[in-house]
This record gives structure tokens, C-alpha cells and sequence, in this order.
């Protein structure tokens, strides 16, 4: 993987060299990420129900991953914690496929140098912070436990996701660095 | 270390409302968040100075939890939802502090 992160440029962009395999790396978690934040029945919904963001339906993800990207706002109070989810769980979906959908954008319209505005870089910023997310909890990625996945032989499956993981963290870390007011 | 809600800086806050309505918002530690991540999140909403962000990451890198913000319930709402959107683990609670 490229030792090369996100960057400010003296006018003040974000650039990011990616090779071609890079790219499509990151090209292919976009689009998981999206089709993971994605509401489901978005399609077929009441249009009414689209343009005031609320749903009904809404619940506590059974996904692990699901339930870290969406969590419940109250901790010991489950008709609140359900009541804000309805009210809001439809926008938080829309506003993380937004980001997904930004970044996918800058990569398809880039070759190897990816030019960022101040706003799609804080697109990626958020899009990175999710796929991290929902990558680490499928690895069950715990403070002291990033060693442990760090060193696990090749041959193990979660060794290739650790890799990927482990790389977005650096890119995120360097995306962070260059926005950094 | 300021956990005091009256004492956190959110000018669009009416101090009355928040002193007669007690309700906050706390970031939970998790272990996929960068710290500098935090931060910039920190900074960046609550528009909270470098050092006060910094310190508030600290507080929940090291304690597992910090209340970053205080006021009405529907204020907390507002708050927990875009640390929500950041990708954070937030949460509202009454101040029973």
C-alpha cells in the first residue's frame, strides 16, 4: 500500500496520490459503505414519509456494525431511544450515504491525483470514519487487541481485513492532519 | 477539567434555559476512533478551542466517557445527533450530577 496519505496543498486543497489498485480499494468500500448505510425500502417507500426524514419503522439494527454506525441516543430508556431513532435515523442514513456518494465522485473523476474541495474532503473524512467503523467491529477491534490482529499470519482471514483496516486509519489520520483548522 | 455544564462555552445556549433544564451529552471511548479524530469533531461542531477539544478527548480516552455539552433535552438531541453523524458513540441523559 502507498505510503502516501492526504495532504493540504499551499492554495489550501486536499490531495491524494492513489495507484490504480488503491483506487479501486477504495472505490469498492464506497460503494459497500453506501449500499450498508442505504435506508432499506427506499424504493418503494410513501414519498411523504421521504421528504419529512421520519421512519416509522426504524429499529435497532441487529448488525453489530449496523447498530455502531447507528446507535441508540439513550442508554436506559428504550421508547426514547427508539422515538429519536424514528426521527432521525432516516437523515443519519442520507447524510452517510451523501458522503459516500461525494468521495465515490472525486475518485471517478480523478486519475491517480485526487483534488479535494474543503467540503468533500469533509465528505471522506466521515465516509473513512464509517468504513473504519464497520470494518472494526467486524473484526473486533478493541483497544488492546489492534496488536494481537496486527500480527496474525497470512493465512488467517481476518488478516486481510486487518490490512485494509489498518490502512484507512493511516489515511484517515492523514486526512484529519490536513483539514485540521 | 470543566464538566460542569454551565461552565462549557455555547454561546447559543440561554444559560437560564440550560441551568433550569439539565440535560447532557456524553461521547463514550470506543476503540475504532482516532484521537485526533476526536478532536477535530470536538472542535469543529462545538466549536471548543484546540486545548478545551483536546482535553475532552483525553477525558474520554482515559475515563471512557466525557460530557461535552449541556443544555436543553432538545439541544442534546441536536448534539447527539451530529455526533452521531460524525460517527461518534453519544448519548443524552438528565444531569442528575
Amino acid at each position: 500500500m502507498s505510503v502516501h496519505g492526504f495532504r493540504r496543498t499551499a492554495t489550501g486543497r486536499i490531495v491524494l496520490r492513489v495507484d490504480v489498485v488503491e483506487k479501486g480499494l477504495l472505490s469498492t468500500l464506497l460503494e459497500q459503505l453506501a449500499e450498508f448505510v442505504t435506508p432499506e425500502g427506499a424504493d418503494d417507500e410513501d414519498p411523504l414519509v421521504r421528504l419529512v426524514g421520519l421512519d416509522p419503522d426504524a429499529e435497532r439494527p441487529e448488525d453489530p456494525a449496523l447498530a455502531r454506525l447507528f446507535p441508540d441516543a439513550y442508554l436506559d430508556d428504550a421508547e426514547s431511544a427508539a422515538q429519536f431513532r424514528r426521527f432521525t435515523e432516516r437523515s443519519l442514513r442520507e447524510a452517510k450515504l451523501a458522503h459516500a456518494a461525494t468521495a465515490l465522485e472525486t475518485l471517478r473523476r480523478s486519475g491517480e491525483k485526487v483534488t479535494l474541495s474543503a467540503d468533500e474532503a469533509t465528505a471522506w473524512l466521515g465516509a473513512l470514519n464509517d468504513v473504519r467503523l464497520a470494518l472494526g467491529t467486524r473484526l473486533g477491534v478493541t483497544e488492546e487487541g489492534v496488536a494481537e490482529l496486527a500480527a496474525l499470519p497470512d493465512d488467517d482471514p481476518r488478516a486481510a481485513t486487518f490490512h485494509v483496516y489498518d490502512w484507512l486509519t493511516f489515511l484517515q489520520e492523514s486526512l484529519v492532519r490536513a483539514v485540521m483548522p | 477539567m470543566t464538566t460542569a455544564p454551565t461552565e462549557l462555552e455555547r454561546p447559543e445556549v440561554d444559560e437560564t434555559v440550560a441551568t433550569d433544564v439539565p440535560w447532557i451529552t456524553i461521547v463514550w471511548n470506543d476503540p475504532v476512533n482516532l484521537m485526533s479524530y476526536v478532536t477535530y469533531v470536538f472542535m469543529t461542531y462545538f466549536h471548543y478551542p484546540r486545548e478545551k477539544a483536546e482535553t475532552l478527548m483525553m477525558q474520554v480516552h482515559q475515563d471512557g466517557r466525557a460530557v461535552v455539552s449541556a443544555g436543553s433535552r432538545d439541544e442534546m438531541e441536536r448534539d447527539v445527533a451530529a455526533m452521531h453523524s460524525y460517527g461518534l458513540w453519544a448519548t443524552l441523559a438528565k444531569d442528575d450530577s
